[in-house]
């Protein structure tokens, strides 16, 4: 009985539409009504500060290595405690795709992605950032990492005195 | 002398009132329709240009009239811009016959509801639909592109085959009526409106006026996916916009049609008659859009097959029950 089943599947379709006709449409109006990104959400790029309120970054290049389209750029330098950190930091947002692998790379944490995704702008010099812009006051997404205190040369504690840390070997023990 | 003026002078005021509502509710039926889209595929539609989006129509008015009006290099320049206007009036023409409401009495004397009230009205109707054609055909051909002149073809055979279909419906409902003017065919549907007593011919005569409408699912001559635009890929700002007016100036009328041959034109109880008239039009028109929110469009060779093997001799057998019918109970 084909042709039953030929109106059957002219007719119902009818209904479908009419159902959906008066359902709540699941359109999101965008300027007045919008929707919290999940914390993974890849945006705005942002550096973060250890939980002692230090800088986390020391500028190892690796995020700006590992970056498909080279948008970050840095200058290290290192202060009177040994400790290194970036001179100026800079990334370009007109660039950068969002894919997280700088924030992948990094060692210490230090750059992060946040879910902040307003940022347009008509000049494309506005969204060079610089370090101040960069740079936030909290943690980011771990409150309690701090490089320092697991690795890094005696700027915390001394060399080896960090609790997961072993002191430095003494090469002359291996001596026969 | 006087009474002649009298009579040009209600002629034309009764002239710009139904342009006036025509070219608005075809505007209007624009916005509708996107509404309407919107909500089955649960989205809003259009809703910033003004409260609920209604001045939409305006601002794609401004934007239509404001656009490069291009004319292909290769084009038959005078044909070109002929055809929108075409298809446009052609539509707006058969408006003519159509009797919105019941006579009017005003300043004491008789004020019929309709522009035009031919004795043939139903023959000027067919034969002006039969000239839409002219609108998608030339404009096809004189676009000079191997798209427009596609969907033109399709048009073309599209229109023909399934006007042969709408004439034959409409003949049981002239046969119940023993008249070809409109207001006689809905005075005749008094008692009973003729889609109850002849539903066939009412099932034939809605599908073939969505082919005549060329909308979906019968939108072969457009068909965006094969076609780019079809008959008007090549048109641009206010002569695209006149296809497009021309289009839902065709709904309305072929909504309008329905309602007369079938429906029961201004006849219903309490409201006024023209309030009767507009909502059975709208209503037609709401199925038109429902249609396209729910249907695929056809294949060539289905839409082929649907008019000549299954439409055409269906309303032939319908006319020909109809007639032994009415010829038996006249006795």
């Amino acid at each position: 009985m084909n042709i039953l089943r030929d109106i059957k599947g002219t007719i119902q379709p009818f209904w479908v539409t009419l159902r959906n006709m008066l359902r709540r449409p699941v359109t999101i109006q965008y300027p007045e009504e919008k929707r919290t990104p999940s914390p993974r959400y890849r945006a705005r790029i942002v550096l973060t500060r250890d939980p002692d309120g230090g800088e986390r970054c020391v500028a190892c290049y690796l995020c700006s290595a590992a970056c498909p389209v080279d948008c970050i750029s840095m200058q290290a330098a290192e202060a009177a405690d040994g400790r290194r950190y970036a001179a100026w930091f800079r990334i370009n947002f007109a660039r950068c795709i969002f894919c997280g692998l700088c924030a992948e790379a990094c060692p210490t944490l230090a750059i992060q992605m946040s879910p902040d995704y307003e940022m347009g702008s008509r000049d494309p010099l506005k969204l060079v950032a610089e370090k101040e812009d960069l740079l936030i006051d909290g943690c980011g997404k771990d409150e309690e990492y701090n490089f320092y205190r697991h690795a890094g040369i005696g700027v915390v504690n001394p060399r080896g005195g960090n609790p997961d840390e072993y002191g430095p070997v003494d090469i002359k023990t291996n001596l026969p | 002398m006087s009474e002649l003026l009298i009579t040009l002078l209600f002629i034309l005021v009764k002239l710009a009132v139904i342009f006036g509502v025509i070219l608005t509710l075809a505007a209007y039926l624009v916005l509708a329709e996107r509404k309407i889209l919107a909500r089955m595929q649960l989205r809003y539609g259009p809703n910033r240009v003004g409260p609920f989006g209604l001045l939409q129509p305006l601002a794609d008015l401004i934007k239509m009239l404001t656009k490069e009006d291009v004319v292909p290099d290769q084009a038959d320049k005078w044909l070109f811009l002929l055809a929108p206007g075409l298809a446009a009036v052609t539509a707006l023409l058969a408006f003519a016959v159509v009797p919105f409401g019941p006579p009017l009495t005003l300043f004491g004397r008789q004020i019929p509801l309709v522009v035009c009230d031919l004795n043939v009205g139903v023959l000027y109707f067919l034969g002006l639909s039969s000239l839409a054609v002219y609108g998608v055909a030339l404009g096809g051909w004189a676009s000079n592109s191997k798209y427009a002149l596609l969907g033109a073809i399709r048009g073309l055979a599209q229109l023909i085959s399934y006007e042969l279909s709408m004439s034959l419906a409409i003949v049981p409902v002239l046969l119940s009526a023993r008249s070809f003017s409109l207001t006689d065919i809905v005075m005749a549907q008094q008692g009973l409106p003729f889609i109850v007593v002849h539903p066939l011919a009412f099932l034939i005569f809605l599908v073939s006026v969505a082919a005549e409408s060329k909308r979906v699912p019968f939108d072969l001559p457009e068909a965006e996916n094969e076609l780019v635009a079809g008959f008007h890929t090549e048109y641009s700002g206010m002569r695209f916009g006149l296809f497009f007016v021309g289009e839902y100036i065709n709904v309305i009328i072929l909504g309008s049609m329905v309602t007369v041959f079938f429906l029961g034109g201004w006849l219903g109880p309490v409201l006024p008659g023209f309030v009767w008239f507009g909502l059975k039009v709208l209503a037609v028109a709401f199925f038109f859009i429902w249609m396209r929110g729910t249907l695929p469009r056809l294949r060539y060779d289905q839409l082929m097959h649907f008019g000549w093997k299954i439409l055409i001799p269906l309303a032939l057998l319908n006319v020909v029950v109809t007639g032994g019918i009415l010829l038996a109970l006249r006795g």
